[in-house]
């Protein structure tokens, strides 16, 4: 095959997935412009497109999409970092893993969007309620999934690995890390999903911006065309992480079986 | 009984490339079960050591212990008169499962723990074991026998002056034995290490090795010495009677 063909193959592929929301789109947008459904419960998708031109131009969009951005990266970066390193601890060190792993699954069982009454009293709406919510979402994914990989690595490649001299870092970094990186992304790309939920309710309920705040403040002025604009943004955010995601676990994982063919699978 | 049990041994007897073994009282438990009790064996360099025996009577353990994977209760394991576990990189062990790292490709895993300029002896490894074409693929798209070719291309880069081996054909069928079975006993001729082999198969113990050894509970029970010229012929009458010989000690076990 010449490489403009399979470039071109490729591109097609890449496209596929789009396919059904593009056609959802197309039938939403014919079913506004004919009138089969008002347009103050659901607008047209031009209307929303033009909701996103008028408050992109304003300057308006950007700022709220940069804020919200920069919440669920800072989240996810402090709860997703404690994970690991949780995750990480408890895998190797049986005694660790005795002391703190059970206390890790009790605080599991509590919500953690059960504590935004409680983070309201502690913080008022500042920065700090949406940072601490989303870290904590993230927390327990990273974790779990970090110690899980740890822990169910291959001991027959760890006993090898000592057997060929591998010091007790380059047995991390060459067997150990690698072993669990799988599960660990797995966990990576729950956690995203967890992000822009815990975001989503936050925001709506205790912010000042972001996107959240910016659809519940179009509601009061019955603008659904920008509340529809928020949501669809959201999803594509959560989208765009997660196909992050997939794109590390291909080139991280090109070594897994499962990994090796190419096309995505959900 | 003491761990350190001073073994006599001459210099002038050590080979370049091969290991003299000495093993004196060497016990281990774990818990309260003993699994080796007493064991003593000595290894001339290049020796081909061949160990049968049933199931659980601590043939790995013995091989474990030897390569520092595991420490002894009692006794001592000497390598050219030093204990091995100041000499771990001079033995290396295969497994009966390949043991390679999957997210590694074919060369790195040959290569893994050398440090410096290992690519071109991890190559030449490769080439030994006639995989050198597949140097730069995933271990998951090797067949069973290759990857078990590469996994001893991995034990061979090191030129160790030891090679346990584990069972390591058992999870093979059996055309594919044989050619590791030759393959194994090629590399051993030309690079003269010693080798201790633990296998299932009588008739492989009789074909590879200079001495069989049967092993029951943790002792070795019989040692058979086998002199023949390689390489050696299937179904030679000497071979099959020793065959013979070491099965049925193997079948009377009480
Ligand atoms: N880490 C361990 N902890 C407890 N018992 C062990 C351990 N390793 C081995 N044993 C015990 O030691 C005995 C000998 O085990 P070993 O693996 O050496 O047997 P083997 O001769 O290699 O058997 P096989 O032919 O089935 O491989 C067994 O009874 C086994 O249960
Ligand atoms: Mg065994």
């Amino acid at each position: 095959m010449n490489s403009i063909t399979r470039s071109f193959s490729n591109a097609l592929r890449a496209t596929i997935p789009w396919a059904v929301p593009i056609g959802i789109l197309l039938v939403w947008q014919i079913a506004a412009s004919l009138h089969w459904i008002s347009s103050t419960v659901i607008p047209a998708p031009s209307a929303v497109l033009a909701a996103g031109i008028r408050t992109a131009a304003s300057g308006e969009l950007f700022r709220h999409i940069g804020v919200s951005t920069a919440r669920a990266a800072a989240g996810f970066a402090l709860g997703g970092s404690i994970g690991f390193v949780f995750g990480l601890l408890n895998g190797v060190s049986k005694p660790a893993a005795r002391l703190l792993d059970s206390s890790f699954q009790m605080v599991r069982n509590v919500p953690h969007l059960a504590l935004i009454p409680l983070f309201i009293l502690w913080f008022g709406i500042d920065e700090r309620i949406k940072l601490y919510l989303v870290a904590l979402g993230v927390f327990f994914p990273i974790y779990l999934n970090t110690f899980h990989g740890v822990r169910t690595v291959d001991t027959g490649l760890v006993e090898m690995g000592r057997a060929y001299g591998l010091s007790r870092a380059e047995l991390f970094r060459q067997v150990i890390f690698p072993g669990a990186l799988p599960s660990i992304l797995v966990g990576v790309r729950f956690a995203l999903g967890i992000t822009w939920l815990t975001l989503v309710v936050a925001e709506t309920i205790a912010a000042s911006s972001g996107i959240g705040y910016m659809t519940m403040n179009a509601r009061e002025f019955l603008q659904t065309d920008v509340v529809l604009l928020g949501i669809l943004i959201y999803a594509v955010l959560g989208k765009l992480a997660d196909s992050g995601t997939q794109l590390l676990e291909r080139r991280c994982l090109a070594w897994h079986p499962a990994f090796a063919t190419q096309g995505a699978k959900n | 009984m003491t761990g350190t049990m001073k073994m006599p041994y001459s210099p002038n007897s050590l080979s370049q490339t091969g290991a003299e073994v000495r093993i004196s009282h060497l016990g281990k438990s774990f818990g309260e079960r003993p699994v080796l009790t007493d064991f003593e064996l000595n290894i001339s360099p290049g020796e081909f050591i061949a160990i049968v025996g049933h199931s659980g009577c601590g043939k790995s353990t013995l091989l474990r212990l030897i390569c520092g994977l595991e420490d002894p209760s009692e006794g001592s394991i000497e390598l050219n008169g030093r204990p091995v576990r100041e000499q771990i990189s001079e033995a290396r062990i295969m497994f009966q499962d390949n043991r390679l790292l999957p997210w590694r490709r074919v060369l790195e895993n040959v290569g893994i723990g050398q440090r410096g300029n290992w690519e071109p002896a991890a190559l030449e490894a490769l080439e030994q074991v006639g995989l050198g074409a597949r140097a730069h693929d995933w271990p998951a798209v090797l067949s069973g026998g290759q990857r078990q070719r590469v996994a001893l291309a991995r034990a061979l880069v090191s030129h160790p002056k030891l090679l346990l081996l584990d069972e390591p054909l058992g999870a093979l069928d059996a055309l594919t034995r044989l050619d590791m079975q030759r393959l194994i006993e090629d590399v051993w001729i030309r690079q003269g290490f010693t080798a201790i082999l633990v296998t299932h198969d009588v008739t492989e113990a009789v074909m590879l090795a200079d001495r069989v050894i049967v092993m029951e509970n943790g002792v070795a029970r019989l040692v058979r010495r086998i002199d023949r010229p390689r390489p050696r012929v299937r179904g030679d009458n000497y071979l099959s009677a020793i065959e013979a010989e070491i099965l049925s000690r193997l079948l009377s076990r009480p």
